[in-house]
């Protein structure tokens, strides 16, 4: 570290530190692997134990460890060192200013882009080329979007650390899937059905768990998380258990027509169009993402509004907002409720759209996935989530289409095996590159004068 | 001494009695009495750990206190006993709000903002509990309009006006501790409690203090109850000292009357052991003829 210092001072790198440093880390190597690579213990062919010496092993890995090393003290620290350097001081409010340009000149288009993508799809791939790139690329990356968005209140605005969101999307989903099974009810008047429930359900999650703080909250929410889901694995006459619902009916467009090939009212013949289920997952698009767009919209009135600002300002100082006649309970309560809703609507889109629902669709790795979204994205930041959620999601899916990877590892190369590997690093070295998200800057809500990008350096992430 | 006029005795906004809080088997305050005149500066002083941010923690509701009763009477005349109240609550309804030691701003968020977030609860109600403001209904944006002026008034009299805009985390120290003041003001409080305004300020920044705070109390006609190690501001502005050594009153008059207290020039010198009684058996003469002061 002494090596990065002196460096920053413009001298030049350290050679000698960084030397020094390198061959004490290879002594020190080598007096671990000496006795743990070194020396080997085997039987003969007479079955004696006999002692294999391979020291020269060990000191080969030594070496490699020192020379490692010696590269790190001195490349690569004093360059990561120059980085940070760099970054801190020279982020100016212009920077700052040019950077929220381009954010939101990339939501415009994002936005078109995403109202076009279906037909440019299937302009490109044909009918039933499209379903692939609408519903797994599209609507598995919009469906977490959403999600994004909505724990997005929860984590980045309230500074709550919820590690059991897919409780509510579980229970959103299920919502669904029952109420419609058992009643008959349309998918349109269960979707609000669907919010109030998981929103409901959030509170009841909220009442005891809100007098929690940070890690504490983190495992009691991971915790209900497992509840809901060992409940719907074990209380069978309920929710039919791990073999989960199946037939869960299809959305309709608003009624007027269905997208089941046999129904009298099918859209397919009014049409007369070529049966495929392509024209359901196009539609399916556009409710997802009408419904996530719904959650941004309201998310962002709600930063406008009292209540936005509370949350932030709780994730900022939770005594200072007791002390400002701020409910502060009321206020955790309202973030829960509202990310939970959003949760629920995606997750009755979600059993609408596979058609069949079980325990497994909502374990704890989901969870997992939407934080890592909210947190990659920055937290707070809208277009960081939807970013993040298309580099997660879509980038897992796109790690699927890695067969050229076989021609330079040999046939027996599966990719698909590697996927998890693969996202782990590039999570870790996004984590290094951007330790708080694509887009960190918070855009202020009220202005006097001037609407300046606040740094995301002096944003707080809250401590639960 | 005996006639000069006691506001905190005739009209008090805050009546504190027999405020008692253990920390386990610490006694942090001990049978604390003291009352805070309307439209007074109060400062209530003290050697470190003598429990006056206790005192205070007590007072706004952050601690619930082992026995005692502080009652609060509002400029409209209701009546708060701050010790049964949450704590959100004693800002909301009893009208007493705060500031901090340690400096608790929402950092990431503008000067606007910290001054918004201050004006929730009127907000809140404008907003029609969020519900209509999320549909554009009702006359919220009137309400946001007027909030701002408000929070303009507050950084136009601590001289911030020109960075509204900026983060309250960038600010340098005074210029924060004069936001938490104006943060606290826009809350509308009746009393305003500020736990050592003027530490860390310079001669000059701890001039500008005295000056706001006095202009708080003319203008806004809110009382002032502060702790402070800062003699100048002490003397210089307040109308009535309290002085708290080990959690217990020693001192309680005009800052004439504290300054020249040998127990007070001793809690704060420190004197041989010898010395301290020799001064207490002269100051129970002069108390015992003064007449039930303590």
């Amino acid at each position: 570290m002494n090596s990065a210092v002196k460096s920053k001072d413009g001298a030049g790198i350290d050679f000698g530190r960084a030397l020094k440093d390198g061959v004490l880390i290879g002594i020190v190597a080598f007096a671990l692997l000496g006795p743990l690579v070194g020396l080997k213990t085997d039987q003969n062919m007479a079955n004696e134990l006999i002692l294999q010496n391979r020291l020269g092993l060990a000191a080969i890995l030594s070496v490699i460890i020192g020379v490692g090393r010696f590269l790190l003290s001195a490349f690569i620290y004093p360059w990561i060192a120059a980085r940070g350097r760099r970054s801190k001081s020279a982020v100016t409010l212009a920077e700052l200013e040019a950077r929220a340009r381009v954010t939101r000149g990339l939501s415009v288009t994002g936005l078109v882009f995403l109202f076009v993508y279906p037909i440019l799809i299937i302009s490109l791939f044909g009918v039933q080329g499209s379903i692939k790139w609408v519903d797994n690329y599209g609507v598995q990356i919009l469906i977490y979007v959403m999600l994004g968005w909505g724990l997005n209140i929860v984590i980045g605005l309230a500074g709550l650390l919820d590690l059991g969101y897919v409780a509510f999307y579980a229970v959103g989903a299920y919502s669904y899937a029952l109420l419609a099974i058992n009643f008959h009810l349309s998918f349109w008047v269960l979707l609000p059905v669907a919010g109030i429930l998981a929103a409901f359900w959030g509170i009841i999650l909220g009442f005891p768990v809100l007098r929690l703080r940070g890690d504490y909250l983190a495992i009691v929410t991971l915790a209900f998380g497992e509840i809901i889901r060992l409940v719907l694995i074990n209380w069978k006459d309920f929710s039919g258990g791990s073999a989960g619902i199946s037939s869960i009916p299809k959305v309709t467009l608003f009624g007027i027509y269905s997208f089941d090939m046999g129904a009298s009212n099918s859209f397919i013949k009014a049409f007369h169009l070529s049966p495929s289920s392509a024209y359901y997952k196009v539609f399916l698009y556009y409710l997802i993402l009408l419904l996530a767009l719904l959650t941004a919209f309201i998310t962002i009135r709600l930063r406008r509004l009292p209540i936005g600002r509370a949350w932030e300002a709780l994730r900022e100082d939770e005594v200072a907002c007791r002390s400002l006649g701020i409910n502060t309970t009321n206020t955790k309560l309202t973030a829960f409720a509202i990310g939970a809703m959003f949760g629920g609507f995606a997750g009755s889109f979600f059993a609408a759209r596979q058609g069949f629902v079980s325990p497994e669709s909502f374990i704890f790795m989901e969870s997992a996935v939407i934080v890592a979204i909210v947190v990659l994205g920055g937290m707070g930041s809208m277009i960081g989530v939807a970013l993040a959620a298309v580099a997660m999601i879509g980038g897992t899916e796109l790690l699927r289409e890695l067969d050229f990877l076989k021609l330079v590892f040999g046939k027996d190369f599966n990719p698909d095996q590697y996927r998890m590997l693969l996202f782990g690093l590039a999570m870790v070295i996004i984590m290094v590159w951007k330790p708080r998200g694509f887009v960190s800057a918070r855009q202020p809500t009220a202005f006097l004068f001037k609407r300046k990008t606040v740094s995301g350096d002096l944003v707080k992430e809250g401590h639960g | 001494m005996t006639t000069s006029h006691r506001n905190w005795d005739s009209d008090p906004v805050l009546t504190v009695e027999h405020l008692t809080m253990r920390f386990g088997g610490l006694v942090a305050v001990n049978d604390l009495s003291f009352s805070v005149g309307r439209g007074d500066i109060t400062a209530l002083i003290g050697p470190n750990g003598a429990g006056k941010t206790t005192v205070f923690n007590c007072i706004t509701g952050f601690y619930k206190p082992t026995t005692g009763m502080m009652s609060m009477r509002t400029r409209d005349g209701s009546l708060h006993l701050l010790e049964r109240l949450p704590d959100f609550v004693v800002a909301r309804k009893a009208k007493v709000a705060r500031t901090f030691q340690n400096i608790r701003l929402f950092s990431g968020m503008t000067l606007l903002e910290n001054l918004l977030v201050a004006q929730h609860n009127p907000l809140m109600i404008a907003s029609g509990m969020t519900i209509l403001g999320v549909l554009g209904i009702g006359g919220y944006k009137t309400h946001e309009r007027e909030a701002i002026e408000r929070a303009r008034y507050w950084l136009d009299k601590i001289g911030l006006i020109d960075r509204a805009d900026d983060p309250a985390g960038d600010l340098p120290y005074g210029a924060q501790r004069r936001l938490e003041i104006a943060r606290a003001m826009c809350t509308g409080p009746d009393l305003l409690c500020l736990d050592e305004p003027a530490a860390g300020l310079n001669p000059r920044e701890s001039a500008e203090l005295n000056a706001l705070l006095l202009s708080i109390r003319k203008d806004d006609g809110t009382s002032i109850l502060l702790i402070e190690h800062d003699m100048s501001v002490v003397m210089g502005i307040s109308d009535h000292v309290v002085v708290l050594e080990y959690g217990t009153k020693i001192a309680d008059g005009t800052p004439t009357e504290t300054r020249n207290d040998p127990r007070v020039i001793a809690a704060y010198l420190g004197v041989d052991d010898e010395e301290v009684e020799e001064i207490e058996h002269e100051l129970d003469e002069t108390t015992g003829s003064e007449g039930g002061r303590a």
